[in-house]
């Protein structure tokens, strides 16, 4: 995997901050897209726009084909099956999807749902919610001292576990196919937050069993505003829609419609058609690269930067990095993260700081909020290594 | 530089006015819940005027050098002239120019809005 030439496919990697050339290390928020990325969307744009599934004009014909290519290629990417995926805006949305289609369907009174302690906010206030409306009982599978999982069998016997593949704060990569199994033994679906692995490792849907599997296109070199569902078949077939209007009909009449067929039932409305060609796009990238590369590229950054800045800061989360995606969340002892972020923001290196939408996990640890560099496939040793000579700043600016 | 850190940092430092007030006639309280920032100020009136001021609060060094440098500034003025003040003069207090940081700058203004809201 040739790093400098991958650069060279992100024009935004050149710019400038402050006077320094950017290290852009937030990934865990959103990726950077490269150039083929945006040249598939304005295609587009200048060549085929048009609404899909409606016109029989060439236009539409064009952008109808490349809208299902793109999902067939998502498809291809997790091992579904093209009617399993359903386009949505973003991952807190096909959560949503899963929580009102088929939570309010099929939790009641007393039933219990399991999450754990680490997830994103969008894995956990939809479920917070569904167990206040219906009465039934939101569980937390607790991590222990190393910020994996611990006792994850208390989970079985739950209607819904919905637990995130790869923590975006710990960066612990959970055992999705032991979640799903738990979920399974005691009767359960399993809901697979993978927002922080997919665009970083290889991901098997049918290998790793889930029931539904949440992803966002941003953080994997795609357009905001596009993000997966995957759905197991038989499961989505029994569910009703999530939103009503247009294209998720067959037929309608003035006594009532007819749901059109898997995926449309699910994607009312005219659908993120440039979102879901530059998500398209991104995928071949990523292919083109390869996923089992650029996990092997992000295990040697992480194990380089860990390595450099155990001494220097607190970090959370295992420190075996096969244990681990690309991102490192860390404190400097007595510095807000928000001082952090900005003195290293001076010197052009980008990274997170805040509670990164996982309150409830920060509170476990005892912490207000942590400081993060998150890593992708562009991303060099030379910019760890900036990343440590800003800490070690930080540190000076604050003696 | 973005932010200069020189003049936070001075103040940081010692953070003067720092402490609880026991007898405090107002007590603002401020919290950023984005970043966990929390900040009181704690005002003694006399005769119309701030007699004595201080804070207490944890957060980033900007949201706590502003607390002690306003807890200063407060004394000997009035609560509506506090309340009158604006976000200019708060950078002005700090030295900083955060226009181009807008999320640097809820640090800043926190304990003023708290004042605010009194």
């Amino acid at each position: 995997m040739d790093v400098g030439k991958i650069r060279k496919d992100f024009p935004i990697l050149e710019r400038v901050v402050n006077g320094k050339k950017i290290a852009y290390l937030d990934n865990g928020a959103t990726s950077q897209k490269p150039r083929q990325v945006i040249d598939a969307i304005v295609r587009y744009y200048s060549e085929y726009n048009a609404n899909v599934h409606r016109g029989v004009h060439k236009l539409s014909e064009e952008s109808t084909i490349a809208y299902e290519d793109a999902r067939r290629k998502v498809a291809e990417f997790i091992n579904a099956s093209e009617e399993e995926i359903i386009f949505v805006k973003n991952a807190s949305e096909a959560l949503n999807l899963v929580m009102y289609s088929y939570g309010m369907a099929n939790v009641d009174a007393g039933d219990r749902v399991s999450i754990s302690i680490m997830e994103h906010h969008s894995n956990f206030v939809p479920w917070q919610f569904l167990a206040k409306k219906k009465k039934a009982k939101l569980e937390f599978v607790d991590i222990d001292g190393d910020g994996e999982l611990a006792e994850l069998e208390k989970a079985s016997g739950s209607k819904i576990v919905s637990i995130l593949h790869a923590s975006n704060v710990l960066g612990t990569i959970n055992d999705a196919e032991g979640i799903c199994r738990v979920a399974h033994e005691g009767g359960g679906v399993a809901v697979i937050d993978a927002s922080q692995s997919v665009p970083h490792m290889p991901v098997d849907v049918k290998r790793m069993g889930c029931d539904f599997l949440a992803f966002t296109g941003h953080k994997m070199l795609a357009p905001t505003g596009i993000g997966v569902l995957y759905g197991r078949k038989e499961l989505l077939e029994k569910m009703g829609p999530f939103l009503y209007g247009g294209d998720m009909i067959l037929e309608v009449k003035k006594e009532g419609s007819k749901w059109n067929e898997l995926p449309h039932k699910f994607e009312a409305g005219t659908p993120n058609i440039e979102g879901a060609i530059g998500l398209g796009a991104a995928i071949d990238y990523l292919n083109r690269v390869g996923m089992e590369e650029i996990r092997k590229h992000e295990v040697e950054l992480i194990t380089y930067a860990i390595a450099k800045m155990k001494g220097e800061v607190s970090i959370y989360g295992p420190l075996d990095a096969r244990k681990r995606t690309g991102l490192v969340s860390f404190n400097v002892p007595g510095v807000h993260p928000h001082d952090v972020a900005t003195i290293l923001d001076e010197d052009g290196i980008e990274i997170r700081s805040g509670h990164h939408c996982a309150q409830p996990l920060h509170d476990r640890l005892g912490l207000e909020s942590s400081a993060r560099a998150s890593f992708h496939l562009y991303n060099t040793k030379e910019e760890v290594d900036r990343l440590v000579e800003g800490i070690r700043k930080v540190k000076k600016v604050f003696a | 530089m973005s932010v200069d850190y020189s003049r936070i940092m001075e103040i940081w430092k010692n953070a003067p006015n720092r402490g609880e007030m026991e007898d405090a006639d107002v007590v603002a309280e401020g919290e950023n819940p984005v970043c966990g920032d929390r900040v009181r100020i704690f005002l003694k009136i006399r005769n119309g005027r701030v007699a004595d001021a201080s804070f207490t609060g944890e957060g980033c060094a900007i949201s706590i050098a502003s607390a002690s440098l306003l807890a200063d500034y407060a004394k000997g003025r009035t609560m509506e002239e506090m309340k009158g003040l604006g976000k200019e003069k708060m950078m002005e207090l700090l030295g900083l120019d955060l226009s181009k940081n807008p999320s640097r700058l809820k640090c800043a203004l926190l304990p003023l809005m708290a004042i605010k809201k009194k």
